[in-house]
């Protein structure tokens, strides 16, 4: 299977806070990822630089085999990268319908009624569609994590970024989520997903990351890396020799 | 999926339908207003229409793209002399002159745009006003058209308008209406398009905007371009209704940016309804209180302050939380194709647009 995306050695800091430090790892067709790591690790930031919010200060990242690294954001979702917000970030003055209108049509280019089309069944298969005409701001922080991945949905992406996407949500919620995600990929769409909520990445993930100061510090089969030293030394807070 | 079959989006609802047609009528009879109205009616009414037209292309430069532009007198003032160059130099019949200016507008707000676009914010406001004094100070240059005192449109050009004094009065208030009926229907389709729908994102989310393929610069760029023309446009024939043009009235900051600011932000601004509510408004105080003096602006002053304490989001603004109604048409309803609406058991709010959602 090729590669979907490639990040080779990229770096970000702001001032003396490295966020990405010689981050480098790929990304299979069709794979879902699972990434986790302590709170300002610079997973959100991972995020930013691969959809092109924030501009990288070296390295490479490569989408099918192209580099985008000198790409906009808006080209990188037309190309096909979508991601939800950690924190969500709806057009809070527009319906839920016309907030993934926007991304059926800007981000996915499509016109007229296959826009529409797309964006009811979107509602639908997120469970929206009841709050279809309710503006945005309206929606319950549920709602707002919903719309965030409908509207990644809308632009039709064949590499989906989700950023904690299950933070905050009951148990029912959070299977009813998995379940979603899981179909997601049925339909071949390639899954990073920085998540919190370590049984529902589990559930959905082939491969996990952990990230801390900016750094992959470990990179495998989920099971084994939750029960590795790495993970435990971060969030156990265990030094393991000093 | 085959569920999804029972859905259908709704362009307008019924207040919308009804808004049309009040627009239509609305429009025919003030048409017909030189058979009803009086001379000073038609000036006030055609300075309300011009005004109007500033207070819509300003809300969609600020309301909606997000620039906050207190330099559009660059673009009324340049229409303006455009106008008076182009009938007074070269010969050019003062209707077809609007539309040059227009376009001539248009032009310039090009490499004004790559030049004031590096500036953000407050830096981009003052940057518009700089442009618009270079451009006054440009003006003032001009000594075939009077230098820094101005000039007067020949007798001859007023009166290739229309032979008597009379037709030229209804004239240039159809001018003036023809031009406000333009530039909303410009603005009401601009923003029922997709690139509108993108402007809108942009307005409520420039972050989630981009990162959903919406090319920030680019629909920015687009509606400079489209209001500096327009503003051109509408600064044209500000100043042939006035038949005489200077510096300082054609580039003044408080009579073409501050009122039109107060305009929109006191309507609703980001709306499309705002600016049109903001007008009258606007008219109304200044006919009504306008023998007041200065207390007058101390009036217009409180206004604004009450109404950005009580209503920041303005009259419109206000109305439209309290009662959701859309006149131009510009929202997508989804609504139950009828012959289905057995089959669900919670689906009777999505027939009713006006129902209010909330949690």
């Amino acid at each position: 299977m090729p590669a979907i995306l490639e990040l080779n050695n990229l770096c970000k800091a702001y001032g003396a806070v490295v966020v990405a430090d010689q981050l480098s790892f790929a990304l299979e067709k069709g794979e879902a990822l699972g990434v986790i790591g302590p709170n300002g690790a610079g997973k959100t930031t991972m995020f930013n630089l691969i959809t092109g919010t924030v501009g990288a200060q070296s390295g490479e990242i490569r989408f099918n085999q192209t580099n985008i690294t000198g790409l906009s954001a808006a080209n990188r979702c037309r190309a096909g990268i979508a991601r939800s917000f950690q924190v969500p970030q709806p057009f809070g003055a527009m319906s839920v319908f016309e907030n993934v209108l926007v991304a059926a049509t800007q981000g996915a280019g499509e016109y007229g009624n296959a826009a529409n089309q797309l964006c009811l069944d979107i509602l639908e298969r997120t469970g929206l569609i009841d709050r279809a005409n309710a503006p945005a701001s309206s929606l319950t922080l549920l709602g707002r994590k919903r719309l965030e991945l409908a509207r990644a949905l809308g632009a039709k992406p064949s590499l989906l970024l989700l950023d904690e996407i299950a933070g905050g949500l009951t148990e029912s919620e959070c299977t009813s989520l998995i379940d979603t995600i899981k179909d997601i990929r049925q339909t071949g769409v390639s899954i990073i997903w920085i998540e919190h909520v370590v049984h529902a990445l589990l559930a959905v993930v082939d491969r996990l990351i952990v990230i801390d100061f900016g750094k992959k510090i470990a990179e495998g089969e989920p099971h084994a890396i939750m029960a590795s030293n790495a993970v435990r030394e971060i969030y156990l807070g265990i030094e393991a020799d000093v | 999926m085959s569920d999804t079959q029972q859905y259908a989006i709704d362009r307008f609802s019924p207040a919308s339908r009804i808004a049309a047609v009040a627009a239509l009528v609305l429009i025919i009879a003030l048409a017909c207003g030189p058979w009803w109205a009086g001379r000073a009616d038609m000036r006030l009414l055609s300075e309300l229409f011009l005004y109007m037209a500033l207070a819509s292309l300003w809300n969609l430069l600020a309301g909606y793209a997000g620039l906050v532009s207190v330099g559009q007198q660059a673009f009324v003032g340049f229409g303006g002399y455009c106008l008076f160059a182009m009938t007074m130099f070269f010969g050019i019949p003062p209707l077809m002159a609007i539309p040059v200016a227009g376009v001539a507008g248009a032009l310039i707000s090009i490499p004004v745009a790559f030049l004031i676009f590096r500036l953000r914010g407050a830096y981009f406001a003052i940057g518009t006003w700089v442009i618009a004094e270079v451009f006054r100070l440009s003006a003032a240059q001009i000594s075939a058209l009077g230098g820094g005192s101005g000039t007067s449109l020949p007798v001859t050009i007023v009166k290739s308008i229309a032979s008597s004094r009379a037709l030229r009065e209804a004239a240039s208030y159809w001018m003036a209406l023809a031009i406000l009926v333009v530039v909303l229907a410009i603005v009401c389709l601009l923003l029922r398009s997709r690139r509108g729908l993108a402007l809108t994102a942009i307005r409520d989310n420039e972050l989630a905007s981009q990162s959903l393929g919406i090319d920030i610069w680019r629909a920015k760029f687009f509606v400079y371009v489209l209001t500096g023309g327009l503003t051109a446009a509408v600064g044209a024939l500000i100043f042939l209704q006035k038949l005489r043009i200077s510096p300082d009235a054609a580039f003044s900051v408080n009579d073409w940016t501050a009122f039109v600011i107060f305009i929109v932000v006191i309507g609703g601004i980001g709306t499309i309804e705002g600016p049109i509510v903001g007008t009258i408004i606007f008219f109304l105080l200044r006919e009504t209180l306008a023998d007041l003096g200065a207390l007058y602006l101390m009036i217009l002053g409180l206004v604004a302050i009450v109404i950005m304490l009580r209503a920041p989001k303005g009259i419109w603004g206000f109305v439209r939380q309290k009662t959701d109604l859309d006149l131009f048409a510009l929202s997508r309803r989804v609504v139950t194709r009828k012959k289905h609406q057995s089959s669900h058991a919670n689906e009777d709010n999505k027939g009713e647009p006006h129902e209010p959602q909330t949690t």
